[in-house]
């Protein structure tokens, strides 16, 4: 594991809400081509952070983000950084399916487009195809790419999202509790796909789900009331924990 | 184990399920009782919505149709010189007219004797009349033609039965005697009842002049005011709608803009009416009673209810939409212009055909600028006269007719209302058709 490169390096962040102070100084290394898992009880913060990395909390008016988190080594909240250029490089995929309500083909699309990714209808055919191969999507909407994404079930309109995400090439994905709405056979397939699309991204993955952080992750992060409170090896986390929060958290004793 | 000692405390009787006991009762009763109140509310809303209906059509119907007395003539390019060189030479035509009808009454086997004034008095000025189509088509001269003359006002009432033979007063406009040949005339087939097109493709006439008096006019004046209504209240208010809830920073200064443009809303429309006076007319000095100017006005009388209604239907797009386009990297614009405005659209399309509405029903803020009923004497030569030839405005019209004191004015008006409701329906439906298109579901 550690020859693999940094892709996120948090130092001493904090966020604030107002008053309220969300995010007490986390530090985070996230790796490449490894899926990192953010666990730890409601309102801990985990969504909060994760929504850091991609600057999506900037729509909050009264969001606060200090400290520092760079990608890559730059940045990304430098003043020159436009968080539309950050957010085509770092995807995201939300707790509640939303597609658009437009076609599975414009779904999946519209990123591309936006971006300029596909210089014609062709190229954008193969973008489109790619993107629903990689959500292991396409062999269930090949034949109806027109019908409208909000049509299909929770688990294919999850996998549709994941399509969407991953169709504007991202470096990182970040997956906001992406199993929470879905059943059982929904959620294994999503897994399944995550632990492929690890090949080629940084995946983080917020969960509620202690049994999918170790199933899916390699790297496992418990926030607890705002604080970092242990991150280290899936392996560890879960059979050798160091903090007595931790341990009482995975055992099920809070939380 | 619980339950054991459950059913031994209260030893509770065994009821049936399709026994109800008392709350249900009241509770059914109560559900029985609101349903019946929806019922008696919509069938009073019938009720009205008929009564307006009926008393609409019932009313407004005769300005549609009108007398005309029918009479066909040759007349040679003697009688032509003759006349012309007569000192009265309209008195020379209408001596024609009257020989021409004589001879048509006698064709049909009926005598009557009859004063030719009678003529001017139920027809007008036929003499000029006939005259001015001679100078205009010299080609049908000696050959036949059709005259259809429209009757007076008083010979419409005469024959639907408002008028009667003892009600009238000998008087220059009409002696009891005339009655008779109207009579003749009836009988004869030469006078009878048509469909009255110049009701909706003329313009306003005079006050002693309802027959001729049509609403087309300030119907046109009407479509050209909406056209600047539309094109200036629909991009600035979704446009400052957008800006106020999607861009612009929550402060005091924002909460301020937003209470005034919600009191904008109930603000008195001739106020808006004064203001343009003042500010377009008086300061701008563009042109008084110009659609352009009344488009002005019910622009800013629009906008605050599009404002509004579109500010309300942005904020029904679920924020997950917004979410979603920019987690894959569209800058704020693109996510409102390519996902939350279409979503949008339906609510925005409502809310601009309430406002349009308001605005084409409006009649006050318009007499305040000048655009009263009398002023719309004539068609516009062509699209910009359109906008800045004085005209009226279809309830400016109606309003001056129901002012007049001439009782036949009275049926125009409440023709100009089923004309106005015409147009508004039409409005309507298109915007229906529009917004069909636009409704998708998420």
């Amino acid at each position: 594991m550690d020859q693999k490169d940094i892709k996120f390096r948090c130092h001493g962040v904090q966020v604030y809400y107002g008053d309220t102070h969300a995010i007490k100084d986390v530090d985070v290394d996230i790796e490449d081509k490894t899926v990192t898992a953010f666990i730890g009880p409601s309102g801990c913060g985990k969504s909060t952070f994760l929504r850091c990395l991609n600057r999506m909390n900037d729509t909050i008016a009264s969001c606060r983000v200090e400290g520092d988190i760079r990608l890559d080594d730059e940045d990304i909240y430098h003043r020159d950084v436009d968080p539309v250029q950050l957010r085509a490089k770092v995807g995201m995929v939300f707790q509640k399916p939303n597609p658009f309500p437009k076609s599975i083909y414009d779904n999946v699309a519209y990123g591309p487009k936006i971006h300029g990714l596909a210089k014609n209808k062709a190229g954008l055919d193969e973008i489109v195809e790619k993107s629903l191969r990689r959500a292991a999507l396409w062999d269930e909407v090949k034949d109806r790419l027109d019908t409208p994404g909000t049509g299909l079930s929770g688990g294919q309109q999850q996998r549709l999202c994941i399509a969407r995400a991953v169709a504007t090439e991202p470096e990182v994905l970040l997956m906001d509790e992406p199993c929470s709405a879905l059943d059982p056979i929904a959620t294994a397939q999503v897994e399944e796909l995550i632990d492929e699309l690890k090949q080629r991204f940084s995946v983080v993955i917020v969960t509620h789900s202690m049994q999918q952080a170790a199933r899916v992750s390699q790297k496992t992060a418990f926030f607890h009331l705002g604080n970092l409170v242990e991150y280290d090896d899936t392996n560890s986390i879960f059979t050798n924990p160091q903090d007595p929060r931790t341990e009482s958290y995975i055992t099920g004793r809070i939380g | 184990m619980t339950n054991a000692s459950l059913n031994t405390g209260g030893e509770a009787p065994k009821r049936s399920l399709r026994a109800q006991d008392a709350l249900t009762k009241r509770r059914n009763a109560a559900e029985r009782r609101f349903k019946a109140y929806g019922m008696a509310a919509i069938a009073v809303g019938l009720f009205f919505l008929a009564v307006l209906a009926v008393s609409i059509v019932r009313s407004g119907a005769p300005a549609f149709t009108r007398t005309v007395v029918e009479v066909e003539l040759t007349v040679s390019p003697a009688d032509i010189d003759a006349a012309e060189s007569q000192l009265f030479k309209t008195k020379a035509y209408q001596d024609l007219f009257v020989a021409a009808l004589d001879r048509q009454l006698t064709n049909n086997g009926v005598e009557v004797a009859f004063d030719p004034k009678a003529i001017e008095r139920l027809l007008g000025k036929v003499g000029s009349t006939m005259r001015e189509f001679y100078q205009a088509n010299p080609a049908k001269v000696g050959k036949p033609v059709k005259f259809e003359l429209a009757a007076a006002s008083r010979v419409d009432r005469y024959l639907n039965g408002e008028l009667t033979r003892d009600a009238i007063q000998d008087s220059r406009f009409m002696m009891k005697t005339d009655l008779d040949l109207v009579d003749v005339m009836v009988d004869t087939g030469v006078m009878k009842s048509s469909f009255n097109w110049t009701f909706i493709t003329g313009a306003d006439s005079g006050v002693d002049n309802p027959g001729g008096a049509g609403i087309g006019a300030s119907v046109v004046g009407s479509f050209f005011m909406m056209l600047v209504v539309l094109v200036l209240s629909l991009p600035i208010g979704v446009a400052a709608s957008i800006y106020l809830e999607e861009f612009a920073p929550q402060n005091r200064f924002t909460d301020l803009i937003e209470v005034n443009i919600s009191n904008l809303a109930a603000v008195p429309s001739i106020v808006f009416g004064i203001l343009g006076l003042a500010v377009f007319i008086q300061f701008m000095h563009l042109p008084q009673s110009a659609p352009l100017v009344g488009g002005l006005v019910l622009t800013l009388m629009t906008l605050p209810t599009i404002i509004i209604s579109t500010r309300a239907s942005l904020k029904a797009v679920p924020p997950s939409i917004r979410d979603a386009a920019l987690g894959v990297g569209a800058s704020k614009m693109q996510s409102v212009f390519h996902h939350v405005l279409p979503l949008a659209m339906p609510g925005i399309l409502t809310g601009t055909i309430i406002g349009l509405a308001q605005a084409l029903g409006e009649t006050a803020p318009l007499l305040l600028i000048g655009m009263v009923g009398f002023v719309a004497r004539g068609y516009p030569d062509g699209v910009v006269s359109g906008f800045v030839d004085p005209n009226s405005a279809m309830p400016a019209q109606i309003y001056t007719w129901a002012a007049r004191a001439d009782a036949s004015f009275y049926e125009k008006a409440w023709g100009g209302i089923i004309v106005l409701l015409a147009f508004l329906l039409t409005m309507n439906i298109i915007a229906i058709i529009l917004r069909r298109r636009f409704e998708r579901r998420w």
